[in-house]
Formats: structure tokens, sequence, C-alpha cells
């Protein structure tokens, strides 16, 4: 029997084989999903904010990229996880409204470039991305096989 | 200045319960001549809710709901959005353009500029009684619209929220028109120097 453990948002978890992880309508959040293949054990976070610094309220690490993924590694590592077994997908960041006032608005890609950034100094490959557009996304991880479902309103499902 | 301050937050939540009631009875009058039909409102509901539950407020993350997103500028900087589910937007719209409820068919651009059309007013509305209760000018933008999860259309407020607190604030506003219910949230997104020009007009702080 799969357990399907809920991520809510600025929230993260992790699991292992068989479980799977899920997180419902991304929109300008980022879902990282990291995968341990040899030991099947999965992390997933929803993040949303780059970074940490210059923000009053960050009191909660899960909501931002460069704080909220090194927690995610080092729960995965508590259960039994290696980091050189680690490698990355990466799905949401959208942009939900053309907002003209700023470039620093468009949220969606700023939570994917720091994602991005934080994965790279971790040394943590990414493997697959579905990012981008103008849409929300529900993602579903699965300990598997590391495969990420993502669905969508009118655009279909699709699996990276 | 504390923004998570409970204390703050009360008073906060009074003054803006006032705004909510006048902001929505500006909204009901305009509503109300321009269908040129008696409209009925319950006393609005306001809330501070914690940042993860803003996506259930519309019945989960998942379901399906119109979002109408205005920038603000002028005195106060910001954002002003409107939220509904597909099936009180469809009886806003029917009120509206006299059509039939029928609650399956994707909305057309007509069906789509009167649902932000009615975003103007109810936006123009709420400004209007904070600009009463402040003295602030205000300007709004031309209103966008986006149909999709509730989830990620409410990233967009809950995400210009968490850069200043853990909570968001809404709105929630029924309006009757004989035996049509609609329920609409409102959530007003002010920037953070905004929030504290805002909070000291408003005798908070």
């Amino acid at each position: 029997m799969i357990e399907t453990i809920k991520v809510g948002m600025a929230d993260l978890n992790v699991a292992k084989y068989p479980n799977a992880l899920t997180t419902l309508g991304l929109g300008s959040c980022v879902g990282v999903c990291i995968y341990d293949g040899k030991n099947k054990i999965i992390g997933m976070i929803h993040i949303m904010l780059p970074y940490s610094w210059g923000v009053k309220n960050n009191s909660n690490p899960a909501k931002f990229a460069d704080t909220g993924i090194p927690l995610l590694i080092s729960k995965m590592e508590s259960i039994g996880s290696n980091k050189k077994n680690m490698v990355a997908k990466l799905a949401g960041g959208a942009q939900m409204f053309e907002v003209t006032r700023s470039e620093f608005m468009n949220i969606g890609k700023r939570n994917v470039e720091a994602a991005k950034k934080v994965l790279a100094d971790l040394n943590i490959p990414i493997v697959a991305e579905d990012t981008g557009g103008n849409y929300g996304r529900t993602i579903i991880f699965y300990s598997e096989d590391g495969r990420v479902e993502i669905k969508t309103i009118g655009k279909g499902t699709k699996i990276i | 200045m504390n923004f998570s301050n409970s204390e703050i937050n009360e008073m906060y939540l009074d003054v803006l319960k006032e705004l909510g009631n006048i902001g929505t009875g500006n909204a009901i009058s305009a509503l109300a001549m321009m269908i040129g039909k008696r409209i009925d409102m319950k006393v609005p509901i306001v809330k501070i809710v914690d940042l993860r539950q803003v996506p259930e407020i519309l019945g989960g993350a998942e379901i399906p709901i119109v979002g109408i997103l205005l920038n603000v500028e002028g005195d106060i900087d910001g954002f002003i959005m409107l939220v509904m589910s597909q099936a009180s937007a469809h009886v806003l719209v029917n009120m509206l353009l006299g059509t039939s409820l029928n609650e399956y068919s994707e909305f057309t651009d007509i069906e789509k500029s009167a649902l932000m059309e009615i975003g103007n007013i109810l936006a123009g509305a709420y400004l209007t009684a904070l600009s009463t209760l402040t003295g602030f000018k205000m300007i709004q933008s031309v209103p966008q619209l986006a149909e999709d999860m509730a989830g990620a259309i409410l990233s967009f407020p809950a995400i210009q929220f968490g850069e200043t607190g853990d909570t968001a604030l809404y709105i929630e506003t029924e309006i009757f028109e004989q035996s049509s219910r609609i329920i609409a949230d409102f959530f007003l997104i002010p920037t953070e120097e905004s929030y504290k020009k805002m909070l000291r007009a408003l005798g908070v702080v």
C-alpha cells in the first residue's frame, strides 16, 4: 500500500519506498524533488521565495530556497540517504499574472533561478524540470523510480 | 515595528472589518446600479489566516477558480485580488449579461471582460472606502484575469504576504440576487512600506 504524503505551501517532507510525496496547485512556487535512487528515499519542498536574507519574516526555513533545500537534504540524510546519490527535479515557477510593475514581481522565475543556484552550490545535479508558463501544476513524486507526475488544468498530464 | 505582533493584527483586523463593510456596501451599490436589480449582501467575514491554509479557502488547492488581479499605485502601492469559484463567476456573469446559467462551458471573451469589469468595480469600491478612511490617493490598473487551480492563483497573494508575515488577510463577501448566491474573496496586498503607512493612517500604530 503506497501512502501519498502531502507537502503544503512553504513546507517540506521526506519519504521512503514505497511511499510518494505530493504538493497541490503549485503556481509561482517551486517544487523541488530530490531523489536518492540507491536508497529509494525521496524529499520534496514547496518553496515560496528565493532567499531568506532581506526578508523580515524568515522564521520558516522551508519557505525559502536557500534555507529550505539544505534542510531537506539533512532530513533525507537523517533517514538513511546519502548526498552523493541525490539528483533533483524541478516543477512550478509559473507566472500566474502578467505584472508589469517590475521584473521583481516575476517571482516564479526568481524561485526557479534560486533553486538551481542552491542545488548547484550543493553539487546536486538537476536531471529534469518542468517550469515556467502561466498555469498551475500538481505534482506527485514516487520513491519507486523517482518519477514526477505533473497534472495541469487543460494542459494534460506529463511525467518527468 | 513587528508585524507578527498579534495585538497589532487584532486592531488591524478591526479596522479592516470596517473597511470591508464600507467597501462591500459601495461595491453592492455600484453593482446593483449596473444591473438594475436589487442585490443583498451579508456582513463580510474578515479573517487573518495561516499562509499554508490559503489554498484551502476555496475548497482545496486543485479546485478551479477565477482570479482577478489589479495593481494599485499612488500613496499606497500594492495589489488587489478577487477570487471566486467558477460557479460564482458564472452566476455573476449571468447576472450582469442576463444570460442563462451554464456552469460547464468555458468563459467567452465577452464574459471574461464582464468579469474584469466587475473586478474593476469591486476594487474601486474597496479603494474608495480605504481612501475615505485614510485620505490616501490610489489609482488602480487594468485588471487581469486567470482561471486555474486555487493553489496556483492564490500563490500570488500568499507570496506577497510571505515577504511580510506568515499570515494572509482576506475578506469574504456573500452577495445575493433573488436565489442567486455569489461568494467572492477579496485580498488587499499592500507593499511592506505601504502597509506601515496604512497602519499609521488607520490609527493602528
